[in-house]
């Protein structure tokens, strides 16, 4: 049976078990339009802008461990896709994403909607692809969901010029399998490291696990779990690793780094034995790096070679995945006796009690935090909480526990306001019995508004809460702190009615301006289960997020809150937010 | 510290852009980059002279690793090997450059493959020092063109790359 090559590409995508694909149709794509109207397998969401389909399989990716999909036009189409392509590849996340391409013979030849996709997406994918034959398509879409999906997921651009998709041929049999010789992603690590390891962990007096978000990717939660409690060290997690580790458990000690708590961050700064899991020791955690960890050696568990030693030099890299080397570790540890450690828990606990995370109420306004507190209540810690970037991003990950992996979907490593919404549409498709919730600020939330048709038509029902402080919040706190409180551009003037807005769109809006309407808004907007509903909670415009390290800082020089003396003007970053 | 990497990798349009493009991306200096396909059409090799301290060496071997159409990186200068640059090089003696053309030739035993009434065409291999001292040994004046392939280089010995 002779096929096209928009057929053959929907073929092989059947078969590789896609169930979801996010796009927006063009010209170049006319062709796999029309091949993916012929089937049912696969359901086409249909977003509004082609940033909020790349968001949207991003967040259906983090939530259920598969692949995302996306499917663009050449040009304009591609290029807006961009933002989202980036985000999903500074967090290691699975995606194919399939581009239109103009017809190849025009290519080169500034042909109407022509961009080098290729050219453009280079520098943040993990590995892209021109098509240049019909016969290639088949080995093609192969080879991308094997790079995008095995040692450090990425995502991966294949480019499929417009002739390509209108070509015939025989269908041949989809490959099962595929080897590159020039791509073996290392997964075994070695026995002898693993040992060595095992012996530094036993005889450290300050250890502490440093937990990332290669605990996430790599389905290690049940090995970290059982790796921490036979040791019993406290273990701190990044704020892409939240979860993977219950962060109700009496061994966590809460997030670390730039907005981490006290104690994570002062037992970082005083542990003789950091083992980092699935960690890249990046700048938010690392502060200063000439006062990091200054008495500590380091364990760096990574499936990426290159994320060793890049940062901060490891005394024992291990390169694997996260599962294989915990239970290798678990293995070596579970019979040896461990150094007393109990000193360094009261040492620790001391550190607990300065309750960093505290804040103090005031009445006639909504502090941030309280919502947060409150939407844990409401949701019995069990939603999966999208989030979108700034203030709201950070109380989301220190006020609401994780007790499990791939509930907490954030932009960690690009931080792109605009992520939230899509990423939770994405999320409900993927997980359509659980609770969705948005966390979001009235600044990122206005860069993916259109995303709330694409919600309707879908029904795909998602909980927003807008901590509306009128303020691009983020921004304002560095103004406050280290700019002498010149505010240039920070505030969020002539807002849209959000409650009118998110009807507009044919969802429901509530407005909370008042503490005591709070708990019972959310309550509803919880209860209206085939709905979206649109929560906008006029917050404190003047909160900020504590503890903080200032850029350059080491970890024990934390800002708290309410002893904002403690800032000093020469540790500050004037390019950082 | 100056080294010289070998890259083996797929010959495939788009693979050399990259790794130029990992190079400028990740802020490696490149001082010379050779490419050209191997007896094995399917794959080129590429030979990169870069600097920086074994930190920065250590980052440009990884990440070239990570790019998925490199199949083989090896560091040169960590190992017993030979090097080669080629030089073209057209010049046209002043009054200054008083020696023997000839001699000077034979001396750094290259070629004079083409001569007119003003000029001499000049092919000399060697290693990158060689060639530099053949350009110092004439007035700057009488050098009129320079087209050099930068250096290549292979593991002396039976060891492959
Ligand atoms: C406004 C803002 C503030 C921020 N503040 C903080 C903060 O205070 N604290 C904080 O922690 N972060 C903060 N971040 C996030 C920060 O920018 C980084 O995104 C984050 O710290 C990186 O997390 P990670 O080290 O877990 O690495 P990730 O980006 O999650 O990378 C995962 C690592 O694991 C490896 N890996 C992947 N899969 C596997 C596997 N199967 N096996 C082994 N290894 C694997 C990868 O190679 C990689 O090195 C902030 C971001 C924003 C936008
Ligand atoms: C696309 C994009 N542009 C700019 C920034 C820089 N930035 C980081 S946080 C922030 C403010 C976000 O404001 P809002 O969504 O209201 O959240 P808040 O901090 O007030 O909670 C900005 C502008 C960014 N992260 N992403
Ligand atoms: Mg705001």
């Amino acid at each position: 049976m002779k096929l096209n090559g928009a057929e053959i590409l929907i073929d092989c995508l059947q078969q590789e078990g896609v169930k979801h694909i996010f796009g927006y149709p063009g010209g170049a794509t006319l062709h796999i339009y029309d091949a993916l109207e012929a089937q049912e397998e696969i359901i086409h969401v249909l977003v509004r802008h082609e940033q909020g389909a790349a968001h949207a399989a991003d967040g259906y990716a983090r939530t259920s461990g598969k692949p995302g999909v996306v499917l663009v036009t050449s040009g304009p189409g591609i290029t807006n896709a961009v933002t989202g392509i980036a985000t999903a590849n500074m967090d290691s996340i699975p995606m194919v994403v399939i581009s239109g391409q103009v017809p190849s013979p025009l290519i080169g030849n500034d042909a109407f909607q022509e961009v080098d996709a290729v050219g453009i997406t280079r520098s943040c994918v993990k590995h892209n692809f021109l098509v240049k034959d019909i016969s290639e398509v088949a080995i093609t879409v192969k080879k991308a969901f094997h790079i995008a999906t095995t040692g450090r997921p990425g995502p991966v651009v294949i480019d499929i010029p417009k002739d390509v998709t209108i070509n015939q041929m025989e269908l041949e049999e989809y490959p099962e399998t595929v080897k590159m010789r020039s791509y073996k992603p290392t997964t075994k690590a070695s026995n002898r490291q693993i040992k060595k390891a095992a012996e530094l962990i036993a005889n450290s007096q300050r250890p502490i696990l440093y937990s990332g978000g290669g605990s996430v990717i790599g389905n290690a939660s049940k090995e970290l779990r059982e790796f921490t409690r036979l040791l019993g060290f406290p273990i701190t997690q990044t704020l892409m690793g939240l979860g993977a580790y219950p962060g109700t458990d009496e061994l966590s000690i809460g997030m670390l780094g730039m907005h981490g708590t006290y104690e994570a961050n002062m037992a970082m700064h005083d542990s003789d034995c950091v083992v980092a899991i699935g960690a890249r020791f990046d700048d938010r955690i690392t502060g200063n790096l000439a006062k990091f960890c200054p008495s500590a050696k380091f364990i760096h568990i990574d499936i990426d070679p290159s994320q060793i030693s890049k940062n901060v030099v490891a005394d024992i890299p291990i390169v694997g995945q996260t599962k294989q080397v915990l239970q290798a570790l678990i293995e070596e540890l579970k019979d040896e006796k461990l150094a007393d450690i109990s000193k360094w828990w009261s040492q620790i606990n001391t550190w607990r009690e300065v309750d960093s995370l505290a804040y103090r109420k005031k009445s006639g306004v909504i502090k941030p935090q309280t919502v947060i507190e409150v939407l844990y209540e409401v949701t019995k810690g069990e939603a999966i909480v999208t989030s979108d970037v700034g203030q709201h991003q950070m109380w989301a990950a220190q006020y609401y526990l994780f007790d499990e992996p791939r509930r907490w979907i954030n932009s960690g490593g690009l931080g792109t306001m605009g992520f939230g919404l899509p990423a939770a549409m994405g999320a409900k498709i993927a997980m359509p019995d659980k609770d969705v919730v948005c966390v979001t600020g009235e600044g990122s939330i206005q860069m993916m508004l259109q995303e709330l048709s694409t919600m309707l038509q879908y029904k795909t029902p998602v909980k927003i809460v807008n901590l509306n402080n009128r303020y691009l919040g983020m921004v304002r706190q560095w103004q406050e702190f280290f700019y002498e409180k010149r505010y240039a551009m920070s505030y969020m003037d002539a807002l849209p009615d959000f409650v009118k807005l998110a009807e507009s769109y044919g969802h429901l809006g509530i407005l909370v301006e008042n503490e005591a309407d709070l708990k019972p808004a959310l309550v509803e907007a919880l209860k209206q289960k085939d709905r979206t509903v649109f929560v906008d909670i006029i917050t404190d415009p003047n909160e900020n997020v504590f503890p903080m390290i200032p850029a350059g800082g080491a970890h024990c020089d934390m800002l708290l809150a309410g002893r904002d003396d403690m800032i000093s003007k020469d540790e500050t970053d004037f390019n950082a937010v | 510290m100056r080294h010289i990497i070998s890259v083996v990798l797929e010959n495939e349009t788009g693979a050399l852009s990259r790794v130029s493009g990992l190079f400028s991306q990740r802020g490696f200096n490149i001082e010379s980059l050779t490419v050209a396909q191997t007896n094995d059409p399917s794959l080129s090799r590429m030979t990169i002279v870069s600097s920086g301290d074994d930190r920065v060496l250590e980052q440009i071997v990884k990440q070239l690793n990570k790019l998925i159409e490199v199949v083989k990186v090896s560091d040169l200068t960590s190992q017993d090997h030979i090097e080669r640059d080629l030089m073209l090089v057209k010049i046209s003696p002043t009054k200054k450059d008083n020696f023997d053309l000839k001699q000077l030739v034979d001396v750094f035993s290259c070629k004079i493959v083409d001569v007119t009434d003003k000029t001499y065409t000049i092919e000399i291999s060697g290693k990158t020092k060689k060639i530099n001292a053949f350009l110092d040994a004439f007035d700057p004046a009488s050098i009129l063109e320079v087209s050099r392939t930068g250096v290549t280089g292979i593991s002396r010995g039976k060891k492959l790359i």
